[in-house]
This record gives structure tokens, C-alpha cells and sequence, in this order.
């Protein structure tokens, strides 16, 4: 399956990019896909998860074809 | 229920104006019209601010600012929302976000306002980094709480 990985904010800047893919063949949560994107830096504790725009838990499994996003706590308004 | 994420800068008092004018089928039943302003400040935690970037998760941002209008139009009893939210480069004294809910009565608006703000600063996937004197640019790390040591 293949999962579309998205980066926002500080985040982005850390890792140098703001987007890619994960490709596997097993069961991933979301935490997964974090170990395999993120070129082995570890997650922030205060990292919040989407998966299809949607807010999620690290455990949470994705699907193919999903879109898990990785950002910092969000500061707008 | 509107919901909008604007690049450019806007006026909240035309964008309110223009807005309650092209509500005809509420015309004559709302009492109550409560909006909120935030603006871009020129100091933050103890530093001059000189501009601010805000980025947002295209297609997220969206979705969870009709979720939240959707949500207060479930608790409270309203005629309508309205949300603008700036992202890009901003300048002190400029608009970042405009709230403005419209109900019969002052009570539903006056806590349905506040909801839509606090919850959108808690939930909307928005992020400001601010630029500084020096040149030098800082990501804001997290909201101010919604009282605080800012509130009496």
C-alpha cells in the first residue's frame, strides 16, 4: 500500500521537506509511518497527527491510498 | 455558514457589512450580532514583532473550520457564521481572523462567538512564525490559553 505523508510548519522546516510516501506491504499505524518518513529523527511529543484531514492517535492504522499529516501544535486565530 | 482562508489583507468591518447585507433571508430575524478581530500585534513574549507568516494544511483548515460552525450551530441557536482567516505575510496592526455570528438573541451569540474562536485556535491547522528586527524568525510555539494571566 502506499501512504501520502505530509509535513507542516517547523516540522517541515526540521525534516527539509513537506511531503512524501510511504510504500508497504504489512499493517502501519500512524506512528509507523512517522519512523518510516522521517529519516529515523524521532517525533516530537508534542506532534499532532491528521489522517485524511481528520485528527488521529499514533496508533491509529492507516489505509492505502490515506494521507497522514505530521504538524506542531497549531497557533492560529 | 462561510468559511474563508484569504491571502491578501482585508477590512472586518466591510467584509462584516458586506457580509450581514447578503443575508436577505435573515433580514429582520436576528437581534443579536456579535463579531470578534484578532490583529496582528507588534510584540510578543517580550519581542518586537516586525511581520508574521501564516501557513495553514490546505483542505484541513477548511474542514475543520466548517466543523466548528457546524458544531455551534448545533449547541446554539444561530442564523449564521462567518469566519475570514488570513494566511502569507502579515504586518502588525492587520487583520488575522474575523469571527461573526448572528442569532436572535444576545446570550446564543455573545457564547457561540467565543466557542468558534477558542475553538479554533485550538483545532484549525494554522501556524505563525514571526519575523523579528534582526531578521531572525521564530515558529510560535503554542496559543495563549483563553484566560490566563491576561484575564482579570
Amino acid at each position: 500500500m502506499s501512504i501520502q505523508v505530509l509535513f507542516f510548519a517547523s516540522l517541515r522546516e526540521r525534516l527539509g521537506r513537506s511531503a512524501g510516501a510511504v510504500e508497504a506491504a504489512g499493517a502501519l499505524t500512524a506512528a509507523d509511518v512517522w519512523a518510516r518518513a522521517a529519516g529515523g529523527e524521532p517525533m516530537p511529543v508534542n506532534t499532532l497527527i491528521a489522517v485524511n484531514m481528520e485528527y488521529a492517535e499514533p496508533a491509529r492504522e492507516v489505509k492505502d491510498g490515506d494521507e497522514v499529516a505530521f504538524f506542531p501544535p497549531v497557533t492560529g486565530g | 455558514m462561510t468559511i474563508e482562508v484569504r491571502t491578501s489583507s482585508f477590512d472586518p468591518g466591510a467584509e462584516l457589512h458586506r457580509y450581514q447585507a447578503g443575508m436577505a433571508g435573515a433580514a429582520g430575524k436576528y437581534g443579536a450580532t456579535l463579531s470578534f478581530v484578532g490583529t496582528l500585534r507588534d510584540f510578543n513574549d517580550g519581542d518586537t514583532v516586525r511581520a508574521m507568516t501564516l501557513e495553514h494544511y490546505p483542505g484541513m483548515t477548511e474542514k475543520q473550520l466548517r466543523a466548528v460552525c457546524a458544531e455551534a450551530q448545533r449547541r446554539w441557536e444561530l442564523l449564521d457564521t462567518l469566519i475570514i482567516h488570513r494566511v502569507g505575510e502579515l504586518l502588525p496592526n492587520e487583520p488575522i481572523v474575523l469571527v461573526a455570528v448572528w442569532s436572535a438573541h444576545r446570550a446564543e451569540a455573545f457564547d457561540a462567538c467565543r466557542y468558534l474562536i477558542e475553538e479554533l485556535k485550538t483545532r484549525a491547522p494554522f501556524w505563525k512564525k514571526e519575523q523579528r528586527p534582526k531578521d531572525d524568525a521564530r515558529w510560535v510555539e503554542h496559543n495563549t490559553p483563553a484566560t490566563g494571566k491576561h484575564s482579570r
